[in-house]
């Protein structure tokens, strides 16, 4: 009956229940823990003990991947000390396309499941997304001047990756030009989840078209094909960014909780003084 | 900049290249800290003046 009343209250056919019990109690098990860490309060809560740690981790496995950067890996035997740049500019380049995954899915959180951390997620992981947008590009900016003998081309990885950017300033103009915060938050939801077609044009685009990108050497079928030397200190980084990410995101979901804390507290103190100056008038 | 390190010919675009990066996150980094230390504050004297959110009182 419980299992029911979740898949209808999620909009999901019901006679799923009699058919598939498995994914159905896994289905179950992932609304009650969505459920469970949907409460602000507790999120801050865990939150506040998780976020020292994170940021901790993030800032050793960084410290460990500069030096495996600059003193331990080799410069590579065609683009020389300038492939350093790589350990910087692709896990920018991963995050800007991770972030924006994130995104799409507390929007899909919100609109479907109107989860109520899942707008404080999106609207907090924007900016950072934005920032690791604009890194990609300008890293990779400097490193194609010295390798390709120019800061840009409009191909169609580095065109693609600058429209993602565009997306994410108009994610932010959205929300920040509409005042109703409910319907704010529903148009930038609708906008992300449209935009989320640019992960995989921009993905694939080094496949299609005539590019001066390089083709994907690390994520791809048959394996990465960059040396284990070069391969390591850029693992290291990339993990090293993405903990610095969840403590960044973390950080700022908590200040947008507290931030609507604030206002619905100024609302609340303004509703307070018009009921005793009509007491007054009264 | 040195370090030691001989980045060869086109170390300033290197250097420029972790120099944006470091400038940009930590201005990131700093933007969070006191952007969080703003609304503590604001809860804060929210609080010393005795003014609750619904949800609270009724807690």
């Amino acid at each position: 009956m419980q299992q029911g009343y979740l898949l209808a209250s999620a909009g999901l056919p019901v006679v799923h229940l009699r058919f598939s019990a498995q994914p159905l109690r896994s289905f179950s098990m992932t609304q009650t823990l969505t459920q469970r860490l949907a409460n602000p309060t507790r999120f801050m809560e865990l939150s506040a003990s998780v976020l020292p740690w994170v940021a901790g981790a993030a800032a050793l496995v960084i410290g460990y991947g500069l030096y495996l950067s600059f003193f331990v890996a080799p410069p590579d035997y065609l683009q020389g000390e300038t492939a350093r740049i790589m350990f910087i500019h692709v896990p920018c380049a991963w995050l800007s396309m991770a972030v924006y995954a994130i995104i799409a899915m507390s929007s899909f959180g919100l609109l479907v499941f109107r989860h109520p951390l899942a707008d404080v997620s999106a609207k907090a992981a924007v900016p950072l997304g934005a920032a690791f947008t604009f890194l990609a590009l300008v890293t990779g900016s400097l490193w194609g001047r010295p390798t390709w003998g120019t800061y840009w081309v409009w191909d169609a990885r580095l065109t693609s990756v600058l429209i993602l950017f565009f997306l994410y300033l108009g994610l932010m103009a959205l929300r920040s030009s509409i005042e109703d915060e409910a319907l704010a938050s529903k148009l930038t939801a609708i906008l992300a989840l449209v935009g989320i077609v640019m992960l995989p044009i921009i993905k694939f685009s080094v496949n299609f078209g005539n590019t001066l990108h390089q083709p994907a050497s690390v994520i791809r079928a048959g394996g990465p094909t960059i040396d284990t030397a070069l391969l390591v200190p850029l693992l290291v980084m990339a993990v090293g960014f993405t903990l610095m990410f969840v403590a960044m995101h973390l950080k700022a979901m908590r200040n947008e909780i507290m931030r609507r804390r604030v206002k619905a507290l100024q609302l609340a103190e303004v509703e307070r003084a018009q009921a005793s100056q009509l007491a007054a008038a009264e | 900049m040195d370090l030691g390190l001989d980045l060869g010919p086109h170390a300033s675009f290197i250097w420029a290249a972790y120099g944006v990066v470091t400038v940009v996150i930590g201005a990131m980094i700093a933007w969070l800290i006191l952007d969080g230390r703003e609304q503590e504050r604001r809860l804060a004297d929210f609080a010393a003046r005795g003014v609750k959110r619904r949800s609270a009182s009724r807690a």
